[in-house]
């Protein structure tokens, strides 16, 4: 049927017998909340900053209890570690194995990286990443020297260490042996054997005067290792290593004691009942990273909303006050927060530190010294929006139903300026971040004892060997970096979003 | 002729104004420099004195200037005595600590060169880097350009100047060995090798002005562009580069030169942190080296030297948006 040409009686009213009103509202309504909700999930950078920062703080949470060391754990040997895992490093994929690079190795060096691998079975050379041909003079005559850069697995070269132990200790070491098969002791080599060689214990082989291995016929290492009875400082009713006719001797007396060649990676198992894992290798501390960082996080995390929390609490009343009465009070507020925020934010946290330290605590002394001029912004803030709404007619409508000078603050004008108040917030907590950790970092405050540690406090240990162990700057870096400019982008979505008019301005 | 004189009266008006405008705010600066200065002199002398080494030949001198500058006597004659030093005769009292014997004003002006020279190489090619990318993001809104401008500058601006440092010192200065790693040791500021090794810390402190400035223009000339005289000069004949230039620029300078302004007094503050990762034995160095040492004459010093610098740049900053543009007055009253 065509459209045009329906006949007039086939029309008829929708509401024909019905009384017409006025309906409720079909759609849902939405509220200044809901709305500004919508407009932050239309901005992508914002959403995509809220997940990861999500992710940062679940990292500060699950971190420390998924990692298998607590922050005071604290390995002597395992210093500026790269990061390890060995069901990875057995994979060789190239990451998590401890590489460590070895610049300049000669003949010499090499053969002794190979004789670690032939004692231990815990080969530490990687692979070999550059070779380097130089002619030198020598003795007259030239030839080819050959050196090598190489990597190295960092947690297989630091192979063997002296250690002195008690007699107790020894035995309660050969017992654990027993258990678990795992070899911790080696056995004892004289240093008379090796040319007097007595800082090094990871020669085990017949070395000439310059500690340079002296193969047999077959190239393979001639062991020394010493059977003289006489100088073993304990019983030894353990395993043994392969090629040992139960002549060897495994520890050398010293009085009271004996002195042992142990092999740290299995003796860190006997520490810790298990192998060294290291996601995100150790700091200069021996504390493992992927910990030290959450651990660090949830301390600025909490302690940046506290201080963010109280200083609006303080701002905003302050402000109020200014705003409101106006006059010589605010003259007079205005100048002891002119004076307050013109001290340098160092000078105040040292000398609270100082002041302060000993009677309430580090971290009070510290949050004291983020109260004492943390509040001013949030009160010039407030100042400005009680100065744009107190003449207004709705705050004269309610002073002459009589309301008083606090319900007028803090039930008519505040609500008004809520919105700009709130989001500020968002925007405080990385400032604060941000300073904290910069105190910690420069040590003038010290959080060890209280945190644990704190982001700071791991970056400038990482920094100070940003030659040796680049991770242990890196990781921390990565992090306080991310944790930056995501709570800073999130901030931004917020006011953008709270305040639909100020969208774009500096961001 | 009438209506000209008239002008001139305003003017000189205007100016008389700004002038006394000016001084107001400075001898208001100078009442709350002094007000902070005493308290954190009160602060640092309540502290307990570090002990001195009993052998040193400075130890009785230290002493007996102790006992003159009334160290058992009540703060308010401790502080009466000091400001008369200090004014009298530029006597900031003796170093007892970390440079023992040696007055500290002496010591602070040895550390005041390289503070400074780093510094001021860094703003030197930041402010123009910074206000011309700043431009080109305005020029280009809303475009590639203008995005990735923007987003580099907000990550500039979050990640804390510790963690560029850092990069800076693993990638150039260790990885590629273009740059040794901390700076030279030496007096010779001037030198190519001390050129050399001041550029990783210039670098590291770089980014963050460019960064700032870079934000402010953009932010600035958007709002400028976008306003009714520019329809107006665009609609009176003049091409887009001439109205820009001429007038949008001009405008948006308004906001920027103060900022600059600010940014040249503050580049003696320097910053702690990166002269603390470079080894740059700068006032910031003795400033942290005077906390960890105990060394309180020092820390008086640069107490005093922080509290003026910060209220300098922000003074300067009010001052110059008064003198720039008229229109503005910070901090009068309407």
């Amino acid at each position: 049927m065509e459209y045009e040409k329906i006949p007039a009686e086939q029309f008829r009213f929708v509401q024909e017998n019905e009384n017409l009103h006025d309906k409720a509202l079909q759609t849902k309504s939405k509220g200044f909340f809901a709305d500004a909700m919508i407009r932050f999930g239309k901005n992508k950078s914002s959403v995509i900053a809220t997940w990861i920062l999500a992710f940062l703080l679940l990292y500060a949470i699950v971190a420390p209890i998924l990692s298998p060391y607590d922050i005071h754990t604290q390995d002597s040997i395992y210093i500026n570690f790269p990061p390890f895992i060995r069901s990875v490093a057995d994979k060789g994929l190239g990451f998590l194995d401890g590489a460590k690079t070895m610049d300049s190795q000669n003949d010499a060096a090499m053969l002794a990286w190979k004789a670690i691998g032939v004692e231990t079975g815990l080969d530490p050379v990687l692979g070999i990443t550059g070779t380097h041909e130089t002619q030198v003079k020598y003795r007259g005559q030239m030839i080819t020297r050959t050196t090598y850069d190489i990597e190295v697995n960092a947690y297989y070269a630091k192979d063997m260490i002296y250690k002195t132990f008690s007699y107790a200790e020894f035995e309660k070491i050969q017992q654990w042996q027993n258990e678990t098969g795992i070899q911790v002791i080696y056995p004892w080599v004289d240093p008379k054997d090796i040319s007097d060689i007595s800082d090094n214990p990871n020669i085990w082989y017949q070395v000439d005067s310059k500690g340079v291995a002296v193969l047999d016929e077959d190239g393979n290492f001639i062991p020394v290792y010493s059977t003289n009875t006489a100088k073993a400082g304990a019983e030894y009713n353990s395993l043994r290593i392969p090629g040992d006719d139960g002549s060897y001797i495994y520890s050398y007396g010293k009085s009271g004691s004996v002195q042992c060649r142990i092999l740290y990676y299995n003796y860190y198992q006997y520490l810790y009942g298990r192998e060294p894992a290291y996601l995100m290798g150790t700091n200069a501390l021996g504390q493992d990273i992927f910990c030290g960082i959450g651990v660090g996080a949830r301390f600025s995390i909490l302690f940046a909303i506290l201080v963010s929390a109280i200083n609006l609490t303080i701002g905003a009343i302050y402000g109020a006050i200014e705003g409101y009465y106006g006059g010589w009070v605010d003259m007079t507020l205005e100048r002891i927060s002119d004076i307050l925020s013109g001290v340098p934010f160092v000078v105040v946290t040292t000398l609270f530190q100082l002041h302060l330290a000993q009677r309430v605590g580090v971290v009070g002394s510290f949050l004291f010294a983020f109260v004492l001029t943390g509040w001013i912004g949030m009160a010039a803030l407030t100042r400005r929006q009680f100065y744009r709404f107190k003449g207004q007619e709705f705050i004269l409508a309610a002073r002459t139903l009589g309301a008083s000078d606090g319900r007028l603050m803090f039930k008519h004008i505040f609500p008004n300026g809520i919105g700009s108040i709130i989001t500020s917030c968002a925007l405080v907590i990385p400032g604060v971040i941000s300073s904290e950790t910069s105190m910690t970092y420069l040590g003038i405050v010290n959080l060890q004892d209280f945190a644990g540690t704190t982001i700071g406090t791991l970056l400038s240990q990482g920094n100070s060997a940003v030659t040796t162990a680049p991770h242990a700057a890196l990781y921390p870096s990565i992090y306080l970096g991310l944790l930056m400019i995501c709570f800073n982008l999130f901030g931004n979505g917020l006011r953008d979003a709270f305040n639909p008019t100020t969208r774009g301005i500096d961001d | 002729m009438n209506c000209g004189a008239n002008e001139n009266q305003k003017e000189t008006e205007g100016s008389f104004k700004m002038i006394k405008y000016t001084l107001q705010r400075i001898l208001y600066m100078i009442f709350v420099f002094f007000v902070i200065t005493f308290m954190c002199f009160v602060l640092i002398r309540m502290l307990p004195l570090p002990a001195l080494p009993p052998d040193d030949i400075h130890t009785e001198a230290i002493l007996m200037r102790r006992e003159a500058l009334g160290y058992n006597k009540p703060y308010l004659v401790q502080f009466w005595i000091f400001l008369k030093n200090v004014f009298t005769n530029f006597d900031w009292g003796v170093s007892e600590k970390l440079y023992i014997g040696r007055p500290v004003l002496e010591v602070f002006m040895e550390k005041l060169p390289p503070t400074i020279i780093v510094n001021l190489y860094s703003i030197l090619w930041t402010i123009p880097v910074g206000i011309g990318l700043g431009i080109w993001a305005a020029l280009k809104k809303n475009t590639w350009v203008d995005y990735t401008i923007s987003t580099l500058t907000m990550v500039v601006i979050s990640v804390p100047s510790f963690v560029y440092a850092f990069l800076i010192q693993y990638t150039l200065c260790f990885k590629l060995r273009l740059f040794p790693l901390i700076l030279k040791g030496g007096t010779d500021w001037f030198s190519p090798a001390m050129f050399k090794s001041m550029v990783p810390p210039v670098l590291a402190l770089s980014f963050g002005v460019i960064a700032g400035f870079c934000r402010t223009t953009r932010a600035e000339l958007t709002e400028v562009l976008t306003s009714e005289f520019m329809l107006l000069a665009r609609t009176k004949g003049l091409t887009k580069t001439q109205a820009t230039v001429r007038h949008a620029l001009r405008n948006c300078f308004v906001v920027i030169v103060p900022g600059i302004f600010g940014e040249f007094i503050g580049i003696l503050g320097g910053s702690l942190i990166i002269e603390n990762i470079f080894a740059i034995p700068g006032v910031g160095a003795l400033t942290l080296n005077a906390i960890n040492g105990q060394d309180y004459n020092i820390f008086v010093l640069t107490t005093c030297f922080y509290t003026a610098i910060g209220l300098a740049a922000g003074l300067v900053v009010d001052i110059s948006y008064g003198f720039i543009d008229p229109r503005i007055r910070m901090g009068s009253k309407k």
